[in-house]
């Protein structure tokens, strides 16, 4: 996240036409993105003998009933369980490892190189070839594909580079004087790390976590062939799309997008509730 | 490497390099690091590089229905590459990245100079960015869905247009074509460019562009010169990002051009399907060093381990 940038100067008194044309095109571009997902939005709040499109036929919550109802093709609750435990787990894994990582990276060592291209490697390639993959190791193996073994490190490909990338970025603005500092005091390395860096870094550290768990909770392309059996719930939506018209699938839209709309506004204010209390704890502290 | 590390050594700490347990044991600090990275990298060879030996080899096997067999052959890439169908997937997926990929540095370069440059308050920027960011918490097929009641016949849009008087009858080119998945493509990904250049940018020491200004350079000289040289990792990171993703994706192309386009991750897929392990495997190889030649050559221009890892 931008945190400052550089301002240009304001030439003259008025902004310059720029701003007024940069503006606008940001303005259009936030409608551009808003806009269908708004629809979906509305339209998961359509009467029972509403359909796909407008206009609305009354308000209703039966498609969010629709849901739960039992005997449905896609068993929306359970699938939602099991995504949610998965991602619970990922993203548990992705903070141990990718901070473990940003923090070893930080001095170069050596074969740091093909840690660093792996880690983009991983990012690139088209995530239904990484579960292919996967999947055909599994075969050889004589395993089961299941969801806590093949479908959690195919996952967990996707989310450890990204941790990676975004704890270089959090690692970048440490500054390394408060490790010298405890250094300095006679901290041990342990103390160093449990009592400076871990909770200097929480707030990006906690944003990977989120971010993870996001990110595997929407994941589909790597876990379509490595999931086995059970389905998480990005896998039943996509089954249902093919099956079923109905405002069924925006009700789950608009609860699915709740669901990580709870998830980033809980990582939010516990960052800025962190930042506030360190701001005023420490004032000369960034 | 050790004339550097004995130079600043108390200031990085290594005066006393960590210990275990067992106080006898010194650890490098290579060894440190490999250890801090060690569990990521085991994942990532086990997962990733492991597996692409394993279609690199299941490649070269023979199959029938029933079954594949181990084999050395080069049918399969002979079958792929002779089949006119390979290169017209090849060409509109190249086509349709190329075109994505001008869209979304279009918007996302200018969004992040609105957002670094002329965005004041930091507040209202974090905001803004916010704004941004939040549609990327949704997952990728609830927003691709988003579009169809959107832009179908009887959709938002045409309804829109109709009741402005725009048009007479609704358009039919909307949903289910090449433009339905670009604007879906745009919509997904944006932010991809965005978030790194916006990155960029706001490292770029503002009295550069003052000075830039007092030595008489216009706008347009200042991006040219200054913003776009200073924020070219920002702009290569974003390329890779969507590039990948278009190349990556199936289900995009499958859902909004109605199953008239392909696209290769799309053709492997039903290759998969239907069991067909070592010709999707040759796709695959294929499809994976095309892809690394195109990162590859972005990041000769860039070398943005350098900007990443300070």
């Amino acid at each position: 996240m931008i945190v400052g940038g550089p301002q240009v100067r304001p030439i003259g008194e008025g902004r310059p036409w720029t701003f007024y044309a940069l503006g606008g095109l940001f303005g259009a571009y936030l409608l551009f993105l808003y806009g269908p997902m708004a629809v979906i939005y509305v339209l998961s709040f359509q009467g029972e003998n509403g359909g796909v499109t407008f206009p609305m036929v009354g308000v209703s919550t039966v498609w969010f009933q629709d849901i739960v109802k039992p005997g449905q093709m896609a068993n929306i609750p359970v699938s939602f369980g099991r995504s949610i435990g998965l991602a619970a787990l990922v993203a548990c894994i992705t903070v141990v490892f990718a901070v473990a990582a940003g923090l070893g990276f930080r001095r170069r060592f050596p074969g740091s190189g093909v840690v660093f291209y792996m880690a983009v490697a991983s990012l690139v390639m088209p995530g239904l070839l990484v579960g292919f993959g996967i999947g055909l190791g599994f075969q050889f193996l004589g395993l089961q594909t299941s969801l806590f073994t093949s479908a959690l490190g195919a996952q967990l490909t996707w989310t450890l580079p990204f941790g990676l990338f975004a704890m270089f970025a959090v690692v970048n603005r440490f500054n390394r004087a408060w490790e010298e500092a405890a250094t300095d005091l006679g901290a041990s390395a342990w103390q160093r790390l449990r009592f400076v860096t871990l909770p200097i870094l929480l707030p990006g550290i906690l944003g990977v976590g989120m971010g993870a768990l996001t990110l595997s909770y929407d994941e589909y392309a790597r876990t379509t062939l490595t999931i086995g059996p059970l389905n998480t719930l990005p896998l039943e939506i996509y089954a249902l799309i093919s099956s079923a018209t109905s405002p069924t699938l925006f009700a789950i839209g608009t609860l699915t997008t709740g669901v990580s709309f709870a998830i980033l506004a809980t990582t939010l204010v516990l960052v800025f509730r962190m930042q506030r209390r360190r701001s005023l704890a420490l004032p000369e502290m960034s | 490497m050790s004339g550097q590390h004995s130079l600043h050594a108390p200031f990085l700490g290594f005066s006393r390099w960590p210990r275990l347990a067992f106080p006898n044991i010194r650890l490098t600090p290579a060894m440190v690091s490999w250890l801090q990275v060690g569990p990521l990298a085991l994942v990532l060879i086990a997962l990733v590089a492991l597996p692409a030996f394993l279609f690199l080899a299941v490649s070269f096997f023979d199959y029938d229905r029933t079954g594949i067999y181990p084999a050395f052959m080069l049918d399969n890439y002979a079958d792929l590459l002779t089949t006119p169908a390979t290169l017209r997937v090849y060409v509109s997926s190249l086509k349709l990245a190329g075109i994505v990929w001008a869209i979304t540095l279009f918007l996302g370069f200018n969004i992040a100079w609105f957002l670094v440059f002329h965005v004041r308050n930091g507040m209202v920027r974090t905001v803004f960015f916010l704004a941004c960011a939040i549609p990327f918490w949704t997952s990728g097929i609830i927003r691709t869905i988003a579009w169809i009641p959107f832009l179908g016949r009887n959709g938002a849009f045409n309804q829109a247009l109709m009741s402005l008087g725009l048009t007479s009858q609704p358009l039919e080119f909307l949903l289910f074509s090449d433009f339905a998945v670009i604007i879906t493509y745009v919509h997904l990904f944006t932010l991809l460019m965005v978030g790194p250049i916006a990155n960029s940018m706001a490292k770029i020491d503002p009295a550069l562009i003052e000075a830039a200004i007092d030595a008489g350079a216009s706008r347009f000289k200042v991006m040219t010169n200054v913003v776009i040289p200073l924020s070219k990792t920002g702009i290569a990171l974003g390329s890779i990002l969507v590039f990948t993703q278009v190349m990556g994706d199936y289900f995009v192309v499958r859902q909004m051009s109605g199953g008239q386009s392909a696209s290769i991750v799309s053709m492997l897929s039903t290759e998969i399907q239907a069991m067909q392990y070592p010709p999707a495997s040759a796709n695959a190889m294929v499809l994976v060093v095309f892809v690394a030649v195109m990162v590859g050559c972005m990041m000769r221009i860039v070398d943005i381990r350098k900007e990443l890892v300070k």
